[in-house]
């Protein structure tokens, strides 16, 4: 094992009013690996996440890259650590003012700019139509707009623009959400390989437990802004623990029992 | 029972003090958001491609609706003003009366409520969608300041935009006024020509476009704001774009006032 995880997150809080969202995370991912977190809608999983990008500031704690604390950074160390991380969002989140093409050279160029090289437009397409195929997309479809593509195709489409900048940290949000199980197997399937190929290190949140065995080495569940079990994937479904239990095998009565009312 | 009397004498003046805040507090998220925007304008990189299509959306496409509004306005006044001057037997003074309307009031006033209807709804809606489908954040994600991409050059454009469409508006104007009172009111038009350049100023003009730059870059500036700041969907889009609407054209109006008691209260 490594002497020093890639993410190291310690203490983590984030209340929204009275609600706490993240209540005291503690969560180390080694160099390399995929790290799942499974838990219900609303456990605080998309917060967690959007903590480490930075997108939103946790009340307290230290979140951990390479070493370094993101939060007591300078502005551009900050955004340096941070430019390490890709993410592929729920809904793909793509641009749909362009071309399929033009969102995978956006995430080509942000890594130009940042290692100040420069990219030609003849350059920028081969390389945009490679990675596409990479995805099991045909250069082609990048003069689509995404709103002519499927759902399937459109996760592909971002897991293509985030893995343009060959980031170091990949992170999913719920990959396979929406999509039919096969669609979402392949999706899984193209995951493991781009992390693979890219050596990434890789935080994937999911209440899919197919895809979650698929994707992870280690996994853990967050329940109540806590998390409560942490182990390897291949455990999820015989963990052991009554609530992981009652969430992968989804049951109604258990030690989780679901808010209906507010 | 003394509680419920004290309650209600006090619950109108809380919801005021509440009402206050609120408005105080978005003032001043208001203005971090213009300081953070034209902040960028100094930090490269600027996106000039982004500039460029936000200024071709609002000067060039805006041209036919700012144009036509500009035409009839300038003939309405010829005609309105014809109609009570007549009595007084001064018909004379139209020319200039036209020309000073539309350069100092109408043109700005006009081809700005025309923008904030047409740019300013659609910047809203483009940004808050953007905003509750993620894109926003995924800029984040690839590196870009989603300040410095979308807000930064929509404030530029919108600033530069508005002058070049009033000075369109204000020779359109001053048009419609001249073919009424030549075609309709029989006016000479060779003298209606030097009736219009002699009253005239140089300063009108300037004043009138100084004010379209002002207009433009709240027109933008709302558009922006407003869907940045957008929650909850389809529905808050929604609203983000009336408020956007809304806000651009009362402030329109009310720095319209500011800057003309500024300019010529004298």
């Amino acid at each position: 094992m490594n002497a020093q995880p890639k993410i190291r997150i310690r203490g983590l809080t984030k209340s929204f009013g009275p609600k706490k969202v993240l209540d005291g995370i503690d969560l180390d991912v080694e160099t390399g690996t995929s790290f799942v977190i499974i838990g219900g809608s609303g456990s605080g999983k998309s917060v967690l996440l959007r903590c480490i990008l930075g997108l939103v500031t946790p009340d307290s704690g230290s979140i951990e890259i390479d070493g370094e604390d993101v939060l007591t950074a300078s502005g551009k160390r900050r955004e340096e650590l941070e430019r390490q991380i890709g993410m592929l969002f729920q809904n793909a989140a793509l641009f749909d003012s362009m071309t399929v093409a033009d969102n995978i050279v956006f995430g080509l160029r942000a890594q130009c700019r940042a290692q100040h090289k420069r990219l030609s437009a003849a350059q920028a397409r081969t390389q945009a139509g490679e990675i596409l195929r990479q995805v099991g997309l045909d250069p082609s479809v990048g003069a689509l707009a995404p709103s002519e593509l499927s759902g399937g195709m459109q996760k592909r489409v971002g897991l293509a623009r985030a893995i343009a900048g060959t980031p170091a940290i990949l992170f999913f949000d719920e990959p396979t959400t929406g999509l039919d199980p096969i669609m979402g197997a392949v999706i899984d399937g193209l995951i493991v390989d781009c992390v693979k190929r890219l050596g990434s290190t890789a935080i994937a949140i999911t209440h899919d437990m197919a895809s979650a065995q698929r994707i992870g080495d280690r996994a853990a569940m967050l329940y109540q802004g806590k998390l409560v079990w942490q182990g390897l994937a291949s455990e999820l479904m015989h963990s052991g623990n009554p609530m992981v239990d009652q969430f992968t095998h989804g049951r109604k009565d258990g030690p989780i029992s679901m808010e209906l009312r507010r | 029972m003394r509680h419920l009397t004290v309650n209600i004498l006090l619950d109108p003046v809380a919801a005021i003090g509440r009402a206050c805040l609120a408005m105080i507090r978005k003032a001043g998220a208001l203005a971090l958001f213009a300081l953070a925007g034209l902040s960028h304008l100094l930090r490269p990189p600027f996106y000039w491609k982004v500039f460029f299509n936000a200024l071709i959306e609002i000067a060039f496409f805006s041209l036919p609706v700012v144009a036509l509004t500009a035409i009839f306005s300038g003939g309405v006044i010829a005609l309105q003003s014809y109609a009570g001057f007549a009595q007084y037997h001064v018909q004379s003074a139209i020319a200039g009366i036209v020309v000073l309307a539309v350069v100092r009031e109408l043109g700005p006033v006009l081809a700005g409520l025309m923008v904030a209807g047409r740019v300013g709804a659609a910047m809203s809606a483009e940004i808050g969608t953007m905003r509750v489908t993620d894109q926003i954040d995924a800029l984040r994600t690839l590196s870009t300041d989603p300040m410095k991409y979308l807000v930064t050059p929509r404030l530029l454009a919108g600033t530069l935009a508005l002058p070049f469409l009033v000075l369109v508006a204000d020779i359109l104007g001053v048009l419609g006024g001249f073919t009424v009172s030549v075609s309709k009111l029989g006016f000479d038009p060779h003298s209606y020509v030097t009736a219009t350049l002699n009253a005239l100023k140089p300063l009108d003009v300037m004043v009138g476009l100084s004010k379209a730059a002002v207009f433009g870059f709240i027109i933008s500036l709302m558009g922006c704001y407003h869907g940045y700041t957008s929650r909850g969907g389809a529905e808050g889009v929604g609203s983000a774009t009336t408020a956007a609407v809304v806000a651009a054209s009362i402030l329109l109006l009310a720095f319209d006032y500011l800057l003309t008691d500024l300019f010529f209260a004298q």
